[in-house]
């Protein structure tokens, strides 16, 4: 990575909220056309750093530290204005809930045009007839009598797709999804991932892709960002990361997500949950999942907590006890 | 559906539903007035200074006093039936001419006061709610609290003494300035200026209350998904808040705003009282003062259209405003 920089490098972000760090010293990158898939429990602080990229952060948070260089600017130094032309054009964002992301009162095809209107200056017919061939491109059947339709009358999916459509009109530089598929069936989680992938690689853009399934990062990501209370324990690609995750928070979430085992349905399968909840990380003066950890010594918790340390084949990870040993059992 | 096909079908439903609410007014004010002690007849009789049995006796039979109560009711739906609202002694002509005499300047007076609390109202609001909390939503609260507690009738008197007689800019009564011989534009001004004191007497009120609505509807909006997708669209704060937050916020205030139409007829009576402006609402305190009970009941029963009619508006503007409105 020496040398050219990379589309999005994220490096020691901090976001604040009174009495509470929801993401601490969080650095990444995303290449152009590369997709980077954070990945955490509830709570780990993945929003927050979508949001804070976005400069849309709720009105209590502040961002205390870091920056991020995207395409030669620093956007947590951009001022409103500048920001502005940012979003929606070179970094777009799509986010959990299809149902109630969209306005109920304005036709689809005005919520596309919107965004066309704003940043390509189009005339109401030019960006009617763009909003219908963008509908067409995210695989809305019958574009031309749907660009009428209120959000009302699609189902989820169908939102989610105009969602996309919203955020690719522009030919964004970056797309952030925000767990894009949480909120959609099984059958139409897959057509939706499969949708942002082909436009990732037709429109060349990075995806910065949030989930809490690490069900989907194999098959779709080319990095993995793990995150737990706010810091970044383990990185690398997913092959490796999967195989033999180096931290046991990250072995933790591979039992958790109902992967099929062999010979046994998604249901049958045993979901090895990792006990306790994340809001034992609180105060926590080491590592913030050591009250949770099955293999955590008394150096654990002591401060400061493990730093991040690189290993073989690009990975990264904040975990002494297990990192050496290999893979925990 | 489209929204010509989502208006038509709202008409229609509230169409069908207005004509037994307006007859089961007209029954119920009927009975209503009968509880009202004392008669036209007593009225006139109290003014005349002197009168006997015989003569009370005579002006009741001439009135239809002296009839059953039922058959009473029975001659005046009949009357209503073939459209007349029947007459009135004291002002010697048809109800209904005296009405359409005095509608124009109420609708006047209730158009300007509905203008004027929805734009303000919708304006405190917006105000109130993007700086929640902070001093400029504090000191509109105190504001909008002090136009819905004080009583109209102190707020007119107090705007007369400030506004006409203290720095005499405008006129305490009336509804133009009595054979001035202005025209046009001049004329138009005039009849302006004799507004702006009822009107806003009248207004305060409902200030208050759209501010509040609004108040509480923006926040409600200003959370929800959907801005943060506008915002995340490289939106300004003004674009966001006038296409997303507002036309939102709007749709439970003019429902409530509907309701609250019945009560700005209540509060002209007491404007035009205080400032002596001939609409409705005098007559209609004229008419309780004297027993006039055609006038009184063409009155009712008019308001009360006026009221069906207002929300039949309000809910076009909203079949207009949310396509999601269920229609059957
Ligand atoms: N409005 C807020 N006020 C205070 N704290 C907040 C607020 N929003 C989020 N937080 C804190 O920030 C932390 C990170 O939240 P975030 O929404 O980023 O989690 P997430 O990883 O996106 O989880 P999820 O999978 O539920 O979306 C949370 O632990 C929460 O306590
Ligand atoms: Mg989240």
């Amino acid at each position: 990575m020496v040398g050219t920089e990379p589309l999005l490098r994220i490096d020691g972000l901090t976001v604040a909220f009174p009495g509470e760090t929801a993401v601490r010293d969080l650095s990444l990158a995303v290449e152009a056309g590369q997709t980077v898939a954070i990945v955490g429990e509830s709570g780990s602080g993945k929003s927050m750093t979508a949001l804070a990229l976005m400069r849309l952060l709720p009105r209590s948070a502040r961002i205390t530290g870091g920056s991020a260089r995207f395409a030669g600017r620093d956007l947590m130094a951009l001022d409103e204005g500048a920001m502005r032309r940012v979003r929606g054009r070179e970094i777009a964002m799509i986010f959990q809930e299809p149902m109630t992301s969209l306005n109920p009162v304005h036709t689809i095809g005005a919520q596309v045009a919107e965004v066309l209107r704003l940043h390509e200056g189009l005339g109401r017919a030019a960006a009617r007839k763009r909003a219908i061939e963008l509908l067409d491109l995210v695989r809305i059947a019958d574009p031309a009598r749907r660009v009428d339709d209120y959000p009302h009358q699609l189902s989820g999916g169908m939102r989610q797709r105009v969602m996309i459509a919203i955020a690719v009109a522009c030919g964004p530089k970056l797309l952030i999804a925000d767990e894009p598929t949480t909120a959609l069936d099984v059958t139409i989680q897959a057509q939706v991932l499969d949708l942002l992938d082909r436009l990732r690689r037709d429109l060349s853009m990075g995806l910065l892709l949030i989930t809490h399934d690490l069900g989907i990062v194999g098959q779709w990501a080319d990095r993995v960002v793990v995150m737990y209370a706010g810091r970044k324990v383990e990185e690398g690609p997913p092959g490796a990361l999967l195989e033999a995750p180096l931290h046991p928070y990250t072995a933790g979430l591979l039992g958790a997500s109902p992967r099929k085992a062999e010979g046994l349905g998604y249901r049958e399968a045993r979901l090895a949950e990792i006990p306790g909840s994340i809001s034992s990380a609180r105060g926590e003066a080491g590592c913030a999942f050591a009250p949770r950890c099955r293999h955590a010594i008394a150096s654990c918790r002591a401060a400061p907590p493990p730093p991040l340390v690189a290993h073989a084949d690009g990975r990264m990870v904040a975990c002494p006890v297990l990192a050496g040993s290999g893979a925990p059992s | 559906m489209t929204r010509a096909a989502r208006l038509l079908a709202a008409l229609r439903r509230n169409l069908l539903a207005a004509i037994p609410t307006a007859l089961g007014i007209v029954i119920l004010n009927f009975f209503l007035l009968q509880l009202a002690p004392g008669d036209a007849a007593d009225v006139m009789a109290a003014e005349s200074g002197a009168a006997t049995e015989e003569t009370m006796r005579q002006l009741r039979a001439q009135l239809g006093l002296d009839l059953p109560l039922l058959s009473q009711l029975m001659a005046y739906l009949g009357h209503l039936a073939q459209g007349s609202l029947g007459f009135s002694p004291r002002y010697n002509m048809p109800v209904a001419e005296l009405i359409l005499q005095r509608l124009p300047g109420t609708l006047m007076l209730m158009g300007f006061a509905l203008g004027l609390a929805f734009l303000l109202g919708l304006f405190f609001g917006t105000v109130m709610a993007l700086n929640a909390g902070r001093i400029a939503d504090r000191a509109l609260s105190v504001l909008t609290l002090i136009f819905y507690s004080v009583p109209g009738f102190w707020i007119g008197l107090m705007l007369i003494v400030a506004f006409s007689i203290k720095l005499g800019w405008l006129p305490s009564g009336g509804s133009e300035t009595i054979a001035s011989g202005k025209t046009g534009l001049d004329y138009a001004l005039d009849r302006l200026r004799h507004m702006i004191l009822p009107g806003t007497t009248l207004a305060l009120f409902f200030i208050a209350v759209y501010a509040r609505l609004t108040r509480a509807a923006v926040m409600e909006v200003a959370q929800q998904d959907f801005v943060r997708t506008a915002r995340a669209k490289g939106l300004s704060a003004f674009a966001v808040g006038r296409r997303h937050v507002l036309r939102n916020a709007l749709l439970p205030v003019t429902t409530l705003a509907g309701m609250h139409i019945g009560g700005i007829l209540g509060g002209a009576v007491v404007a035009e009282t205080v400032f002596s402006w001939p609409g409705l609402g005098r007559l209609a305190f004229e008419a309780v003062m004297r027993r006039d009970y055609n006038v009184l009941l063409g009155v009712l029963l008019l308001s009360s259209l006026l009221v069906i009619v207002v929300n039949i508006l309000v809910d076009l503007l909203h079949a207009w405003l949310d396509p999601r409105i269920d229609l059957r």
